[in-house]
């Protein structure tokens, strides 16, 4: 197995899956929030809605060159984490979980959000007339009936974070061992001369690694759907 | 005083109002599709409000406009029986069934567990998932849930529907069971006056 890659290589996709469970971690509990939030009615629903999604349709170093004025040493959130909590992100691997947690916040808040609006109001009536209050109700019957968004939310969001590069490389830069995750090694093996044979190793990995997380959210979310395919 | 409904709602087009006060255990609504049967009992159960008026089940006010109280469908206490039954499509039978029994105060329990699965004749059920009962299984299941859940009483919308002839049968002797032995008020729904003249010491028409 581990003549398959370089040492080189291992440490590459090691950092990038330590990136991209890093990412999905800090986000799912926020994006679990906002597309609880977003499932309502809310005067400025809109406006939030659309703030969620601009890392969708922005251009990814757009994206990254707000995140190095927000999270940068001297940007505002940057410097109260900075000092506060310890935490740098200009040049480091945290930088990169950064910077791909933003870009796959939209689509895990978008699967997630279709799944709780897709439970049925009606059970939910039920259970408060059974004399749950409103967040146990939510604990259990909302929560449980939306897990299969909530992992397929998740798998989305790895897939998206295995492959983000123009916010990491504007944001965090290309630093081996540190922020130079699969697509930034694959982009500087194509920069140098005979870089060929890394590169194809590299994206064989990439297309198996997103494969892999495409396939497992397929197979959680059928086995979760088969008994919950009827609401009677 | 069993019922004091003494409301009016406004729903789309259509507008239900309704007087009534009632001594008897059993206060039976009928009326044609449309009129509003079920929006009345999602009013008494909590999960509609009312635009005015005021509702009082067995002496306790649930509603009252004037005052500005109003009861959340969780400290109601009512054991609503839904026309779709709601059972929770997640949760296998036997946890559908304690539900409501779990979240409720022991000392207003009034039935065990297995009396009510006995009553019902769903003891073979308990390890099934709801999406593989039939109709009148489901139907047990939720009225089970219902009287599981320690209810001051029953709100009962179309309870035979979906049964056949003779389950329809065997519910209807279980309710008046519950009627005289257990003296738990109720409002029961349905289209089919035949059935609410023979339960009903009341009877309501919604028009």
């Amino acid at each position: 197995m581990t003549s398959l890659l370089t040492a080189t290589e291992w440490e590459i996709v090691g950092l990038s899956l330590k990136v991209s469970v890093a990412a999905v971690a800090l986000t799912m509990p926020f994006a679990y929030g906002l597309a609880w939030l977003l499932a309502r009615r809310f005067p400025g629903r809109m406006i939030l809605d659309a703030a969620v999604h601009l890392p969708l349709v922005l251009p990814p170093v757009v994206t990254g060159w707000l995140l190095l004025l927000a999270f940068g040493p001297n940007g505002p959130a940057g410097g109260w984490i900075a000092a506060h909590l310890g935490i740098a992100f200009v040049f480091r691997w945290t930088g990169a979980a950064l910077a791909a947690a933003v870009m796959a916040l939209p689509l895990m808040v978008r699967a997630m959000r279709l799944s709780i609006e897709a439970v049925d109001h009606r059970l939910v009536q039920a259970a408060r007339s059974l004399g749950a209050r409103p967040w146990r109700a939510f604990l259990t019957i909302t929560l449980p009936l939306s897990l299969p968004g909530i992992l397929a939310g998740l798998m989305l969001g790895f897939a998206r974070s295995l492959g983000e590069f123009g916010a990491t490389i504007t944001f965090a830069s290309n630093i081996p061992g540190e922020t130079r995750t699969l697509p930034l090694a694959i982009y500087s093996g194509l920069q140098v001369p005979g870089g060929e044979a890394l590169v194809t190793r590299l994206a064989i990995v990439s297309v198996l690694l997103s494969l892999a997380a495409l396939i497992v959210s397929e197979w959680l979310v059928r086995r979760q759907g088969g008994r919950r395919a009827h609401v009677l | 005083m069993s019922f004091e409904l003494r409301i009016s709602r406004t729903v789309g087009a259509a507008r239900i109002e309704i007087d009534v006060a009632a001594a008897g255990a059993v206060l039976g609504i009928t009326g044609p599709s449309g009129a509003g049967k079920t929006s009345l009992l999602n009013c008494v159960a909590g999960l509609l409000r009312p635009d005015s008026g005021r509702i009082v089940v067995a002496g306790e006010i649930l509603f009252d406009r004037a005052t500005g109280l109003d009861l959340p469908p969780e400290r109601r206490r009512a054991g609503y029986l839904f026309q779709d039954n709601r059972l929770f499509p997640h949760l296998k039978v036997s946890d559908n069934l304690s539900y409501g029994e779990k979240l409720s105060r022991p000392e207003h329990r009034w039935i065990p567990p297995q009396d009510v699965i006995d009553l019902l004749g769903i003891g073979h059920l308990l390890d099934r998932y709801p999406a593989t009962l039939s109709g009148g299984e489901a139907r047990r299941v939720a009225l089970g849930r219902a009287l599981l859940s320690a209810p001051r009483f029953l709100l009962l919308d179309e309870p035979l529907a979906h049964l056949d002839a003779a389950r329809g049968e065997e519910v209807m002797r279980m309710i008046e069971r519950m009627r005289d032995e257990l003296h738990i008020p109720m409002l029961y729904v349905s289209h089919v006056e035949s059935e609410v003249a023979r339960l009903a010491d009341d009877v309501v028409a919604l028009v």
